[in-house]
């Protein structure tokens, strides 16, 4: 059996550490909060928080305190606010451990492309292209394939790129894949998925 | 130094006319001049560029100022939250010029500091890089961006005192400071003007040298996307 859409972000909080700071994208990422368990995460907001806390009890929300997703959130003890420029900062400085976001296309050499179809309606990249350039380890969570059974994996992406050689590690529903420098490593299969199965559903190279 | 006006539209007497730029604080509907947008509705002034993170939603917030198409041009790193944009930016009506969200906060602080281009990663080997200068620093490669320099800055904090220095309130705070530094004038409005030295002035966010005219008045501060959780039982 694949892993659905909260095995794969449970997958995901296993390569958090205690300690980190780390920034989760909207979709499956967000869903890794859930996972964390007794590490000692503090997750960033990239419209200026650390330490964003849960969804707020109904009746206490507070239009001066929402998520990048522009959803009502709530604070912790540790919280800190900072405006955009400082966060990015942050962001492009290196000091966020590591970015969860999800992707259309990811390459074999690391290039993601999950900002814009060409055609299709483009709403902007936000904050993800400072995010895949500036923080210390991108982890892309996304299916395997895309609604047509064709590979996400690919040799080289077909889409606008949102970062070149940016993804470090790939967790899909089908496994765990590692960007390395000459392929892709299968470092891990989901149950009941062989390493032949992950092969036949990407396009890039595996070594 | 008088910096107080009565109403929005006494604050931005004399600074509007067609072609401006001006850049705006917010982040989605959080944090927006919501008064200030109103006032320049009222006005009529056109064919405006806009540097702000997003562009309000339909009836709201920018969005109304795109109803009324007094915008031309948006300088911005995600928009769409509303059919109006999309009908103009389809039809060819808008400009938009996509930045990606650190590089336009960093454009701005950087406007406001004197800095007319800094290099950057973000960006380079995408379409945001094309037609930029590139240069390696230790091996890597960075292309260039360069400050915005905005004729106004419109903001809103939480509080302010006499003189300007200003709070703002968790993430209400997001792009306002950048956008206040980069403008040759910022008005900024506020929820309360309190007095000149009740303000601890180790905690003011934004020195009140940034800001040129202030304004107190009541916002409606709507939310974009509710989400909540339910109560356990006790």
């Amino acid at each position: 059996m694949p892993w659905d859409r909260n095995q794969m972000a449970e997958r995901a909080a296993q390569e958090l550490e205690d300690g980190m700071y780390v920034n989760l994208g909207i979709g499956i990422p967000t869903l890794v909060a859930n996972y964390v368990g007794d590490k000692d995460i503090t997750l960033q907001s990239e419209n200026g928080m650390l330490g964003m806390g849960p969804f707020p009890y109904e009746g206490d929300e507070d239009p001066d305190l929402i998520n990048a997703g522009k959803q009502t959130i709530t604070e912790m003890d540790r919280t800190a606010y900072f405006d955009s420029s400082q966060s990015f900062g942050m962001i492009r400085g290196g000091k966020i451990a590591a970015a969860i976001l999800g992707a259309m296309e990811v390459a074999e050499n690391g290039d993601l492309a999950n900002w814009m179809i060409p055609g299709k309606l483009v709403k902007g990249m936000g904050g993800a292209m400072d995010l895949v350039a500036g923080v210390g380890r991108v982890i892309v969570v996304m299916d395997h394939t895309n609604k047509h059974g064709d590979s996400k994996v690919l040799k080289e992406c077909t889409l606008p790129l949102t970062g070149k050689g940016v993804v470090d590690l790939i967790i899909t529903n089908l496994g765990v894949l590692e960007v390395g420098h000459k392929g892709l490593h299968i470092l891990e299969t989901a149950p009941g998925v062989t390493r032949d199965d992950i092969r036949a559903a990407t396009e890039g190279t595996i070594v | 130094m008088k910096k107080i006006y009565a109403n929005a539209r006494e604050a931005l007497d004399g600074l509007l006319k067609d072609d401006m730029l001006i850049a705006a604080g917010g982040f989605g509907l959080c944090g927006i001049p919501e008064l200030l947008i109103d006032a320049i509705v009222d006005s009529g002034v056109k064919k405006l560029t806009v540097a702000s993170n997003n562009a309000g939603v339909d009836g709201f917030g920018l969005g109304k100022l795109l109803d009324t198409r007094q915008i031309s041009k948006m300088m911005s790193s995600y928009v769409g939250e509303n059919d109006e944009f999309m009908r103009q930016y389809l039809s060819g009506e808008l400009e938009i010029e996509f930045n990606p969200q650190g590089t336009l906060a960093e454009r701005m602080r950087a406007g406001g500091a004197g800095i007319p281009g800094f290099y950057t990663k973000t960006g380079v080997g995408t379409q945001v890089a094309e037609g930029k200068e590139h240069k390696d620093f230790n091996g890597q490669t960075y292309i260039m961006e360069e400050g915005i320099f905005a004729d106004l800055s419109i903001v809103k904090a939480w509080k302010a005192d006499e003189t300007g220095n200003a709070i703002f309130r968790k993430t209400a705070r997001n792009f306002n400071p950048p956008a206040a530094m980069c403008g040759k004038v910022c008005v900024m409005e506020v929820e309360e003007i309190v007095p000149t030295g009740s303000l601890d002035p180790d905690h003011i966010h934004l020195p009140g040298i940034y800001v040129n005219r202030l304004i107190q008045g009541e916002h409606e501060k709507r939310i974009e996307q509710r989400t909540v959780r339910k109560r356990e039982e006790a």
